[in-house]
């Protein structure tokens, strides 16, 4: 099994959940508003989605923003830490490989 | 004019500080990253998730409403959420301003956040701390997360992050950890504390009168406990994760007995079916901040600083104050005590108040607990004993251990900042912020005895000194700042 998301109803901090709708590497994907990108990611299963300079996968370490393994692409935007950004309705999210299609990478930081 | 107080941070620590400045007549500017205030200790659930009993998920949630609502509804406070503070700018030598605040404001690592500049008249830094994890094999793999990612992700996204969990490391850390999985209907096969029980009891068990102020952590602690009871969770002490295996993913991991200097007894090792690992091995300050405005660090051992404070929690640097988990690693109540001194006498409240004298002295009772703490729960020295040539050590740069030897071993490329430029750990995306302590304290142990090899003409290199304290782009950089309407109730000041 994997990651996911605690259901509204035997929540017992009372959750109202509102349906938002992301794009994930093209495919839709569908999340609670109020989710981190990374939140979205993690209760629809997927628990690696970035891979390190060596090609091994990665996801969601720290969860708060510390270590950079979680970085996704946001509507165009390289790098954003998918645990600190919250997701909005529409968002276009692709996953992101440490090098940059062209060569290069993120040393630049 | 009242004076100017920037807190930087919102936790208990944080939170505290504005409290305080607001009751000495500052105006505050309030600066976190995040979109509540309460930090990791009070992490809220979004607004958006529209909750009705946002208290369940909380300790003293109460207390921590009444300030939240009182600091944030405060007429002379500003409070900036989804702040990073990328820079602290030292003023000119002879200047007895604290350093100027350069602040992005908008959704993280956006590219269209507003920069922001604030000269205060006093600083008071409380940014929090961030779980530390000893490398093993395995570490990297997607599943294996911090205790502290599982308990976010549990507290403020409602997310249990797998269905069969270890628990391990070291720390009463890992209790509300586990509460939190089980709360969010994982099952939790063990928790596992490294320390065995001598260490822990001989921490705890001395002289038992300064725990006596901490009572309520007993009761907290009674409760933990009795929650694993009723799950069947098992808590054991002096056994620990020293491998985690699985295809593209963490699927098991081995544990093992640990003598008490963290080495593995042979023969003891056990692999445990799991889909995530949390672990924890204690906290790292996050002190780029207090770095760059110039604050002397208090050096408890190769892998661990904390900032110097006075007993005023006044640093090094004239006006610039530090609070909670950076200046020690004492939990929330400790980190209050100090945010509320911090912030009183940031604000020019008067050192001989009531106030100050019942605030050292909840700030002296949270250093002794402190101390405590890391007698029971310390990092044994035999933990790179887990470690293989080829497990990773840094991970954005996947340097291994064997390269990192190497490097450390290399007589004319032994210093700190060699073996960083040889082997690239600590150069990525994460700038050493998780293998950070890890390669120090290697480091350290491989050059015992011989000197550091320092750059003349350099300072020698330390992991926490980052110039740009949170990433920023380029195109944000080269924007200039918002107009200065830093100034909160501004109206006050034109309408004297």
């Amino acid at each position: 099994m994997s990651p996911r998301l605690i259901p509204a109803e035997r929540d017992p901090a009372g959750r109202r959940d509102s349906v938002l709708r992301l794009t994930v590497d093209g495919e839709p994907l569908e999340g609670v508003a109020g989710q981190t990108v990374a939140g979205v990611l993690l209760a629809a299963g997927r628990r690696a989605w970035r891979e390190a300079p060596s090609g091994a996968p990665r996801g969601v370490f720290c969860g708060i923003g510390v270590c950079f393994d979680c970085l996704v692409t946001v509507n165009g935007e390289r790098d954003v830490r998918a645990c600190r950004r919250r997701a909005l309705d529409g968002d276009v999210v692709t996953t992101q490989a440490r090098a940059l299609p062209g060569g290069g990478g993120e040393g630049a930081r | 004019m009242s004076r100017h107080v920037a807190v930087v941070g919102a936790g208990p620590a944080g939170l505290a500080a504005a409290a305080a400045a607001l009751r000495a007549g500052a105006r505050v500017t309030l600066l976190d990253a995040a979109e509540e205030p309460g930090g990791q200790y009070h992490r809220m659930l979004p607004a958006a998730f529209a909750a009705t009993r946002p208290e369940r998920l909380h300790h003293g949630w109460r207390g921590f409403d009444r300030m939240r609502r009182h600091v944030l509804g405060h007429p002379r406070c500003d409070w900036w959420p989804e702040s990073a503070v990328w820079s602290l700018e030292r003023s000119a030598p002879g200047d007895p301003r604290p350093p100027r605040v350069h602040a992005l404001r908008g959704p993280a690592d956006g590219g269209r956040r507003e920069r922001h500049v604030l000269a205060p008249d006093a600083l008071v830094l409380a940014p929090g701390a961030h779980d530390r994890v000893l490398p093993f094999p395995g570490w990297e793999l997607p599943g294996v997360f911090t205790a502290g990612a599982a308990q976010a992700l549990a507290k403020g996204e409602r997310l249990a992050v797998g269905d069969d969990v270890v628990v391990a490391g070291t720390g009463p850390f890992l209790l509300p950890v586990a509460a939190a999985l089980l709360d969010a209907g994982s099952r939790v096969a063990e928790v596992l504390e490294a320390n065995p029980p001598a260490t822990v009891l001989r921490g705890w068990a001395g002289r038992p009168w300064e725990l006596a102020p901490h009572h309520g952590k007993a009761g907290e602690l009674a409760a933990y406990g009795a929650l694993l009871a009723r799950h069947r969770v098992p808590y054991r002490l002096g056994r620990a994760v020293v491998e985690a295996r699985g295809d593209g993913r963490v699927e098991e991991v081995v544990t093992a007995r640990l003598r008490a200097d963290w080495s593995v007894v042979p023969g003891t090792a056990r692999t445990v079916a799991v889909d995530a690992l949390c672990v924890s091995h204690g906290f790292t300050p996050q002190l780029e901040l207090p770095v760059a405005a110039g604050c002397a660090l208090r050096r408890v051992s190769a892998a661990e600083s904390y900032v110097q404070v006075d007993g005023d929690q006044l640093t090094s640097v004239p006006r610039v104050y530090a609070a909670g988990e950076i200046t020690g690693i004492a939990g929330a109540p400790a980190a209050r005590a100090e945010g509320l001194l911090a912030g009183w006498l940031a604000a020019g409240g008067s050192p001989a108040a009531p106030e100050s004298h019942r605030a050292r002295l909840r700030r002296d009772q949270g250093r002794a607990f402190a101390a405590r703490l890391a007698a029971a729960h310390p990092v044994g020295a035999g933990w790179p004993g887990w470690l293989r040539p080829d497990t990773v050590v840094c991970r954005c740069e996947e340097t291994s251990y064997a390269t990192l030897c190497d490097a450390a071993g290399d007589p004319a490329g032994g210093a700190a900042r060699t073996v960083k430029l040889g082997t690239r750990a600590g150069l990525g995306p994460c700038q050493a912020r998780v293998c950070g302590p890890t390669v120090a304290e290697l480091l350290a142990r491989r050059a015992a005895g011989t000197p550091g090899h320092p750059v003349e003409g350099l300072a020698p290199a330390t992991p926490h000194h980052r110039p740009i304290a949170q990433p920023i782009r380029l195109g944000e950089l080269a924007a200039p700042p918002h107009p200065p309407t830093q100034t909160p109730n501004q109206h006050e000041e034109e309408n004297p």
